[in-house]
């Protein structure tokens, strides 16, 4: 069937009085979300999926893409009047927009940020409709070896390519392995990894890791730096709309995004730094207006990577539905969800959950429109919520950590296993480990370890499949690629530059 | 400021390389771990040991390679180095988690949620512990009756929800 009739089918469910109020509260809980520092849309899906056990796969898949989304557009908001980036994909907004509002143009940086994510979400999400098809056809050819090697070039990708050092990203991911492997293997029953404690023979719960480290974690680490006031809020004056001149300086920058974004998210590789800076840099090259740039503020520089993020966050979704391969923090939950269901995405899910995929898809782009609404005309509301205090913001936190840990199971042991996870994320936190591989590496190993021996088995045993299949071994080379290149790179530059000695405060 | 030569390299970084060590310690734990592990011989090419060695292999090398850069003057960025742990605020913290986990079966949720709530609050600089009590319960109990409500999450029911007859 072609994709417009299978959209217009996935409307018809999005539509329903039910779906559309799901899809409201994950908007308007995600914006929420977005606002508030330290919590983000990872966590918040986490502390949510039991509700996968109580509502139909598309009502919860329709709520969790609502905070998805909406977590997007609520970040931009406290990068612009706080100027404290509340995930690494807000960096950039912040740089331009806490620029612009404290030269009074803050209404102009929200609304180029609200409407240019509006624009790139629907690009992105028209995006994902017409490619999602496409890479199901590509992936019906894979085996799996190629599915292992695929995962193994996003493992390379999402731990050693994207972030600051590739060692700590690698350790982070294999944490994540060794944390997913705990319980039992699920194709001999043999208990790993167990202690001897019965509490872990189910393995470690994604909502126990996802809440220690982003919760826990964060909580100790802000309460570690003496967190005593807040930053200065940038108050909202002015006109919430653009002037005809900002709206010619913003369309170009929207699109130019959203076609920088789109493609690098839909690669098995995610990460929405790599566009947004991208994008940046293409906004101030191309800009008539280079000296607003890091001065007063410019608005493409807002506007550009405003729509990289969204179109990159859209662009996500892509592997996850099509091959069951999640390249986000967020991505991986949301996988589990489909997993407590007993859905596995991959090539055969728009075939088999056709209406689930295509009424998430609808409502994807109902949550934009929804979103640009509560964003614009109601933004004052969302301010109000930046005026919570630390203690009780944090306290609040970790009391909702407490409940969505101890429902799992009434254990305290959970608790304990939360508060050592937590802990891990304070020290990961202030030695610079990234997270989010850990959360990927616990979703997405057992995965891959599953396609290896399913692999392994079809092959008996012989470990040629993975370098004999070309689309495997190119793969695998790529991945290889991606982890050496730029440490190759680096060395020659470093043989060639070797004249001057360091100056220390360089960097 | 005189011009000297910078040292010839940065000093050995101890955080770092305990942090390297501990993860060398984990990685020797997969190890003994998987090890152990019955293996019916059925599996044994690719049975349930194979990603558990190379995970340990695999955090054995990076611990190796971050032990090295330690060595070398350690990687912790600056920001993070110049801000010294507040060891009082991270107490309260502390303290507030742990009585959560040790009152939480005797004395229900909302309990040991509120005296959390309290601790965590303190922690953070806010003086007002009557105050935030009265917070912490009306949040506490919320959490507790939108979960168990809304998710139906089971949350152990104790002093304060049996008197609201929950």
């Amino acid at each position: 069937m072609d994709t417009l009739s299978q959209l217009a089918n996935g409307f018809a469910i999005a539509f329903t009085p039910m779906n559309l109020l799901w899809c409201l509260l994950g908007t308007t809980l995600g914006t929420a979300i977005g606002v508030l520092p330290g919590l983000g849309p990872a966590l918040t899906i986490a502390l949510l999926l039991p509700i996968t056990f109580q509502v139909p796969a598309e009502a919860s898949f329709i709520l969790f893409a609502g905070i998805y989304y909406g977590a997007m557009y609520g970040g931009s908001t406290t990068s612009i009047l706080l100027n404290t980036p509340g995930e690494s994909a807000t960096i950039v907004t912040a740089l331009e927009g806490n620029k612009m509002a404290r030269n009074g143009r803050a209404g102009a940086a929200l609304a180029t940020s609200a409407i240019g994510s509006f624009v790139a979400g629907t690009i992105g999400t028209a995006g994902i409709a017409f490619l999602a098809p496409v890479v199901v056809g590509l992936a019906l050819a894979f085996g799996p070896a190629e599915y292992f090697s695929l995962m193994v070039l996003a493992f390379v990708m999402v731990s050693a390519v994207l972030g600051s050092s590739s060692v700590r990203g690698l350790t982070s991911l294999f944490i994540g392995f060794f944390i997913g492997m705990v319980g039992i293997d699920l194709q001999t029953g043999q208990a790993r990894f167990t202690f001897g404690l019965p509490e872990l023979l189910d393995g470690i719960d994604v909502i126990i890791a996802a809440v220690g480290l982003f919760a826990v974690g964060e909580t100790l680490y802000v309460a570690a730096r003496r967190y005593t006031g807040r930053d200065e809020i940038i108050p909202l004056k002015g006109s919430l709309y653009m002037s005809a001149q900002e709206w010619g300086r913003s369309w170009k920058a929207w699109f130019r995004g959203a076609l920088i974004g789109f493609p690098i998210g839909a690669m098995p590789a995610g990460g929405a730094e790599i566009p947004t800076f991208l994008s940046y840099a293409v906004e101030k090259k191309l800009s008539k207006h280079k000296e607003e740039f890091g001065t007063t503020g410019a608005i493409e520089g807002v506007a550009g990577p405003e729509a990289a993020n969204n179109a990159s966050a859209a662009g996500v979704l892509v592997p996850m539905l099509t091959l069951g391969l999640p390249t986000s923090a967020t991505a991986a939950i949301m996988l589990s969800a489909f997993q407590s269901y007993g859905i596995n995405p991959g090539p055969l899910l728009l075939t088999t959950q056709s209406s689930l995929v295509w009424g998430l898809i609808a409502s994807l782009f109902i949550a934009n429109v929804i979103l640009v609404i509560l964003n614009l005309p109601l933004i004052g509301l969302w301010v109000r919520l930046l005026r919570i205090p630390a203690p009780q913001l944090y306290a609040g936190i970790l009391v909702f950590a407490t409940v969505g840990t101890y429902g799992i199971s009434q254990s305290p042991v959970d608790l304990v296993l939360l508060y050592v996870l937590g802990a891990m994320g304070f020290l990961m936190r202030r030695f610079d480990f990234p997270t989010a591989p850990v959360i990927i590496g616990m979703i997405l190993g057992p995965l891959a370890e599953q396609q290896f021996r399913r692999a392994m088995t079809i092959s008996a045993g012989d470990w040629s499949v993975f370098y004999t299949h070309p689309l495997s071994l190119t793969l695998l080379l790529l991945a290889l690629l991606a982890l050496l290149a730029p440490k190759i790179y680096s060395f020659i530059q470093h043989r060639r530059t070797r004249g001057p000695e360091h100056v220390p405060g360089d960097a | 400021m005189s011009i000297e030569q910078p040292p010839a390299r940065p000093p050995f970084a101890l955080p770092e390389a305990t942090i390297g060590v501990g993860l060398l310690l984990v990685a020797a734990v997969v190890l003994w771990q998987t090890a152990i592990m019955p293996v019916s011989p059925m599996y044994s090419k690719v049975g349930p040991t194979v990603f558990p060695y190379m995970t340990a292999f695999g955090l054995a090398l990076f611990a190796v390679l971050l032990i090295i850069q330690a060595w070398r003057g350690g990687w912790q960025p600056d920001d993070e180095k110049e801000v010294a742990v507040d060891w009082r605020s991270t107490g309260f913290v502390a303290a507030g988690l742990l009585a959560n986990v040790l009152l939480i079966k005797p004395l229900g949720f909302t309990f040991a949620s509120t005296v959390l709530f309290v601790l965590v609050t303190h922690g953070f600089g806010s003086r007002k512990p009557l105050h935030n009590a009265a917070i912490g319960l009306v949040l506490s109990l919320a959490a507790y009756f939108g979960f168990a409500k809304a998710l139906g999450v089971n949350i152990g029911a104790g002093v304060i929800e049996r008197l609201l007859g929950a």
